[in-house]
């Protein structure tokens, strides 16, 4: 590309620069949540408290912008470009369309799949009085419905939610801190956004049980069109680079029933040798070794 | 009546034990399934529809309930991974999370290893390595550990210095310093314009863009890309002379010399071949037979005649066709034996 000729001449736009680059494995995946030309009261606060779920991981442009992602995408893919954010949420509001939400995703600062929510019922975290759990918790995410594996749209959306609410990659997690709790429900056409903070009382064995407490934004929303990437499009963002598979152990195999096989490769041995362990029954009589010495150092008989 | 009071109190304490237990257990048809890299459950369950059409209060008591159940299964997968305590004996309880299973495109293309630059490729031709240097250097003026290159430099700064000598050989009446400064200039450009060029030799290696006719669909067969390659050899300027190979790609058959009329053999080669083809050539002048057998010629063009009439009038008034083509062919029947 023409930035490229452009060497970064400090250490600090070169790290900018860096950070940008395509990786092996990539950065948490930030959001950008637009308001368009015409948002109502709804919609801002829509995008206000996922904004304040997603963070540090999004951008919330204060300003309007007047754009229909469905017709023209230009302003999305530069935006994106700019603030190097992958996932978006635009929102939107007119007679036909009241209550516009458009979650979307981009491969390569292009649009990827764009699927256009309706809210119907939107009760926000201000509405809720009740403590909240600390901003950037990873939440624990929840799909309910056989329609989410049946519909490819709805499998499209389920895919772009967990893109979108999932946070960043951990190898580790405090148990405590599991508080959040997203649970999306699909039935009958509609698809029930609730957030809840989890308690964790205890039950007299190890697990603990779980109570749950209504705490942050709950959506009720329907889904109006979609725009989803054609299928080699997919399969391109999808195809993981060879060097990011866990490097096979050799001479380890595992079993259906899950036991674990080791080979050990040894050189050829001369059992006649082989050191066992001593028992006394198999040892040899000084009869017996005095036959295999051929009778050459024969025993002295004592003379009665 | 001791053992009766032991018994009870067994029975009680079971009690106890299947009363926790059920608290933490979940009943549900079918099974949840679980990607804990992701914290992620996906419950497969139809959701009681028609409770959770009617509004209201008992619509959002329906979804926690269901919530709780889903939460608490997930809660007590994650609970049974590996966990031990960070931070020594009082730290918090901490899990080892799996990698996450559930695949997700990527944000942008997987990077591309770039082509090595011309020094990279004589590098490793000559078997040269780089050699570690030290990044401060001794300055013998000024008795110190200094910087090899960057502000206070240790061989002095350059733009200071007050002497420059003539070397032998060169014009004295020369300006030493416009010729340090220009030649400075010129290597600046010169190392610019070799990273400009590795940078266009990387992105022209990177995005071989073919023709559109010419993309691979993923629907060709193996002759149809054959050919699409070769057609694409072909159109260079010097129509594919000079084109390098594919590591994989076999070496071109002969017969690429396009045909009898532009087949060259080497002049010193097989000179048993050669002779003999004098020889023939002499024999075939020499003889009263005309090299040419017409009948056969003739013969030969009435068939194909036929050939093409015959299937120009498919299906068109087959029977009558039959008799009339089965009377053109005798002819040429007869010729064929009269041929040779």
């Amino acid at each position: 590309s023409i930035y490229c000729y452009r060497k970064p001449k400090t250490k600090r736009a070169k790290r900018f620069l860096e950070k940008r680059e395509p990786k092996l494995n990539e950065n948490t995946k930030n959001a950008m949540l637009i308001k368009g030309g015409n948002a109502n009261l709804t919609v801002t606060e829509v995008l206000k408290d996922i904004y304040a779920v997603k963070k540090p991981f999004a951008v919330l442009y204060k300003r309007k912008n007047i754009t229909r992602p469905f017709e023209d995408q230009t302003s999305l893919e530069f935006f994106s470009k700019k603030s190097d954010c992958s996932l978006f949420l635009f929102g939107s509001h007119n007679k036909k369309r009241p209550n516009n939400l458009i979650i979307g995703r981009m491969f390569d600062y292009h649009v990827l799949d764009m699927i256009e929510l309706g809210v119907e019922k939107f009760v926000s975290l201000k509405e809720i009085k009740n403590s909240k759990c600390p901003e950037g918790t990873k939440p624990m995410l929840i799909f309910a419905g056989d329609v989410f594996d049946v519909n490819e749209e709805y499998r499209r959306l389920k895919s772009l939610l967990i893109d979108f609410f999932r946070g960043p990659t951990v190898p580790n997690i405090r148990l405590a801190g599991l508080e959040y709790v997203l649970h999306f429900t699909a039935v009958d056409g509609k698809i029930y956004m609730r957030s809840y903070k989890v308690l964790l009382k205890k039950s007299g064995c190890k697990i603990p049980r779980i109570e749950l407490e209504e705490m942050g934004p709950s959506l009720d929303l329907v889904m109006r069109r979609t725009h989803l990437a054609s299928d080699d499009l997919y399969k391109l963002s999808m195809k993981q680079p060879k060097g990011l598979k866990p490097k096979k152990k050799k001479n380890i195999s595992h079993d259906a029933f899950g036991t674990t096989y080791g080979r050990i490769h040894m050189q050829k041995q001369d059992l006649s040798k082989l050191q066992t362990r001593k028992v006394k029954g198999l040892k040899k009589r000084p009869a017996e070794k005095s036959a295999e010495d051929g009778g050459a150092t024969p025993k002295k008989s004592k003379s009665a | 009546m001791a053992a009766v009071r032991v018994e009870a109190v067994l029975a009680a304490a079971e009690e106890q034990e299947a009363e926790k237990r059920r608290s933490i257990t979940v009943e549900k048809e079918l099974e949840l399934e679980y990607d804990l890299g992701n914290l992620l459950a996906v419950d497969r369950n139809p959701p009681p529809a028609a409770a959770l059409r009617g509004a209201g209060p008992r619509r959002e008591a329906l979804l926690r309930a269901l919530a709780r159940d889903n939460t608490q299964l997930l809660v007590s997968r994650l609970w049974e991974l590996p966990a031990e305590r960070a931070g020594g004996a009082g730290g918090p309880l901490v899990a080892q999370l799996p990698q996450p299973a559930f695949r997700l495109p990527r944000e942008k293309p997987p990077p591309k290893p770039r082509p090595p630059t011309r020094w990279e490729q004589f590098a490793r031709l000559k078997g040269i390595r780089r050699k570690k240097k030290t990044s401060l250097v001794w300055d013998e003026q000024a008795k110190e550990w200094r910087r090899r290159w960057g502000y206070r430099r240790a061989g002095g700064d350059p733009s200071r210095a007050w002497l420059a000598e003539v070397p032998a050989g060169a014009d004295p009446e020369e300006d030493q310093f416009a010729r340090l400064r220009r030649e400075k200039r010129e290597r600046v450009a010169r190392n610019e314009l070799n990273r400009l060029r590795n940078l266009a030799r990387a992105h022209r290696a990177g995005s071989a863009v073919p023709a559109a006719p010419l993309h691979p669909t993923g629907h060709q067969d193996r002759d149809e890309l054959r050919r699409v390659a070769r057609v694409a050899r072909v159109s260079t300027a010097s129509l594919g002379r000079f084109q390098p190979r594919l590591p994989k790609e076999p070496a071109e058959p002969p017969s690429r010399s396009g045909g009898k009329k532009r087949r060259f053999e080497p002049l010193l080669g097989n000179l048993a071949a050669e002779r003999s083809r004098q020889l023939e050539l002499l024999r075939d002048m020499g003889s009263k037979k005309p090299v040419l057998d017409i009948t056969r010629a003739v013969n030969k063009q009435l068939r194909q005649e036929e050939a093409e009439a015959a299937a120009a009038n498919k299906g068109k008034k087959q029977s009558k066709r039959g008799k009339r083509g089965r009377r053109q062919q005798r002819p040429g029947r007869s010729g064929k034996k009269s041929g040779g």
